[in-house]
């Protein structure tokens, strides 16, 4: 028996290593072949050269002022929605079928495909509200992509306060939303900036649900500027601006016959893939820095 | 106003007390006299720690519970509607059997209730955070390290900077559901000691398991047993003549 027992032991084991090997070698194979392929493309003129029918006179910068929009005005709107549907359900719901019900669609929610989320806010945003193409539309549509993931993590922030922190609030006569404003946002701070940055590192890879809503995949100019010259110097028009995004503009050259082009897709596959690895990197700093500060 | 009865600090007259279909609490009837210590003992479960929580309403937290009767705080019935539920928290402090500092630096911990309660002065919080921490016998061990977080501090420190938080929104009574259980014996000596100098300007009701420190720490003892009141009096008769045959039972460590 104890022979059988080791030998289990040891096939479990190899099995293991085996898989976590496998997975471990292709994602490192496809990100050196990324960087083999990308990284000797990248330089200052790529960076701020917008695209062109000439592979090597081609560049990201509408792509990169694109995403960066279009990111913005994701957290813009999935931050505070999120973290309020969050609060809500964790805190003022009442607990009956109606918010269960609502609590397992949320989880389900993250897991729909993308595409779907395209498809409704192209019925939604841009014929219902008649948002257009445009950046405003895309952000919408990647934060409701999102707001499942800020509102499970901020519930789950919540839901690690211990109860005895609660009881202390309210012994000391504070009102509900005192505690809310005081005890429960500050403590889960660390773990809902998380959920946001996870979020967002998903949405910023996001290319389905924005080819659906109608993003431009060849642009040549940027988004009209935010600040004016005259009067009242800020202009939101760039929110009703067309846009394409890096994920697309990868798409795009690599549908493209020529090589060349492909080299560029690879160099913009390795700036999305930093910018999303350090936007990881900075969950994980932000996790380690709260769960320093806030200890119970 | 007081139309010839006594004045006591706490009262109940017939509560019954309910989780859900469960009866907790059967018909007790009580009265704490002010600036006394008063201890309830009895076996777990039996509805002591229910009855502390009945006088702040933290009962109220739990989904499905039901007070019948009258629950009287300084002679107003506080399970009445028009109640202000911070008011009346304001006057019964609460410390708890697991000490639960906020993860916040020493001083805003003390300085949490006062602010709340929309103090804004800096001097006055100043003034209201030193007396509080004095009073919980804490200050000369904290005064350096006002800005360190609370949650460093050890469990015996932790447990009085809850008693100066409750203190710091200065309230006429204070609950203690358990206040030293997780303690060790140079801690709870401690939190006694601070509990018998308290009680010169607090009415103090204490929940313990811990017999010995009932009969240390109180001048009056409730005994409950399963849900009802089985005998209260002044503590020096309860623990050496009881008149009920299960108080003796109890103190006498038959079962428990």
């Amino acid at each position: 028996m104890w022979l059988k027992a080791k030998i289990y032991n040891f096939l479990f084991l190899t099995l293991s290593i085996a898989g976590f090997t496998i997975s471990i070698l292709t994602l490192f194979a496809l990100i050196a072949d990324l960087v083999v392929t990308g990284a000797p493309r990248i330089d200052f003129s790529f960076l701020t050269s917008f695209p062109s029918r000439n592979a090597d006179q081609a560049g990201i910068l509408s792509a990169s002022v694109g995403t960066l929009c279009v990111m913005l005005v994701t957290a813009l709107v999935a931050v505070p929605v999120g973290i309020a549907a969050g609060v809500y359900l964790e805190e003022y719901a009442p607990k009956n079928w109606l918010t269960t019900l609502i609590e397992i669609n949320i989880s389900n929610l993250a897991g729909v495909p993308s595409i779907v989320f395209g498809l409704m806010a192209l019925g939604l945003f841009v014929y219902k509200l008649s948002l257009g193409q445009s950046i405003l539309t895309a952000g919408l549509t990647l934060s409701l992509l999102i707001l499942p993931i800020v509102i499970v993590t901020t519930r789950e922030a919540i839901r690690a306060i211990p109860t005895g922190i609660r009881h202390a609030v309210y012994a000391l006569g504070a009102t509900k939303w005192q505690l809310v404003r005081d005890h429960i946002i500050p403590y889960s701070k660390g773990g809902i900036s998380t959920g946001v940055i996870i979020g967002l590192s998903r949405a910023i890879g996001e290319t389905a649900p924005l080819i659906t809503i109608g993003a431009l995949t060849f642009i040549a100019f940027l988004p009209n500027s935010p600040i004016t010259s005259h009067f009242p110097f800020i202009s939101f028009q760039w929110l009703h601006d067309p846009f394409t995004v890096l994920p697309i503009q990868m798409f795009n050259w690599v549908s493209r016959p020529q090589p060349e082009f492909h080299q560029n897709a690879a160099a913009a596959g390795v700036i999305l893939m930093s910018i999303t690895m350090i936007m990881n990197l900075g969950a994980i700093i932000v996790r380690l820095r709260f769960r320093k500060k806030v200890t119970w | 106003m007081n139309n010839g009865k006594d004045n006591y600090a706490l009262e109940s007259k017939n509560v019954n007390f309910f989780y859900g279909s469960k009866q907790a609490l059967e018909n007790i009837t009580m009265q704490i006299p002010e600036k006394k210590v008063t201890a309830l003992i009895g076996p777990s479960g039996c509805g002591k720690s229910t009855y502390l929580r009945l006088f702040n309403r933290m009962n109220d937290l739990i989904a499905g519970t039901k007070v019948v009767g009258e629950v009287l705080v300084k002679n107003q019935d506080i399970y009445k509607n028009n109640v202000d539920l911070v008011e009346l928290r304001q006057h019964v402090g609460m410390v708890f059997q697991k000490s639960n500092p906020f993860p916040k630096s020493i001083f805003d911990n003390v300085a949490y209730g006062p602010r709340a309660h929309g103090i804004k002065s800096k001097d006055q919080i100043a003034y209201i955070v030193e007396r509080s921490l004095r009073q919980a016998a804490l200050w000369e061990e904290v005064k350096d390290s006002l800005n360190k977080n609370a949650t460093a501090l050890s469990g015996g420190q932790q447990q009085r900077l809850c008693i100066a938080r409750a203190l710091a929104v200065e309230p006429d009574v204070l609950l203690m559901d358990e206040p030293a259980s997780a303690l060790d014996p140079i801690a709870t000596q401690k939190i006694e000691e601070l509990i018998m100098d308290l009680k010169q300007n607090y009415t103090i009701v204490i929940v313990t398991h811990s017999m010995q420190q009932a009969a240390r720490v109180s001048d009056l003892t409730a005994f409950f047993y399963m849900g009802q009141l089985i005998e209260f009096g002044p503590t020096s008769k309860i623990f050496t003549n009881p008149s009920n045959t299960r108080t003796e039972d109890y103190i006498t460590g038959k079962f428990g």
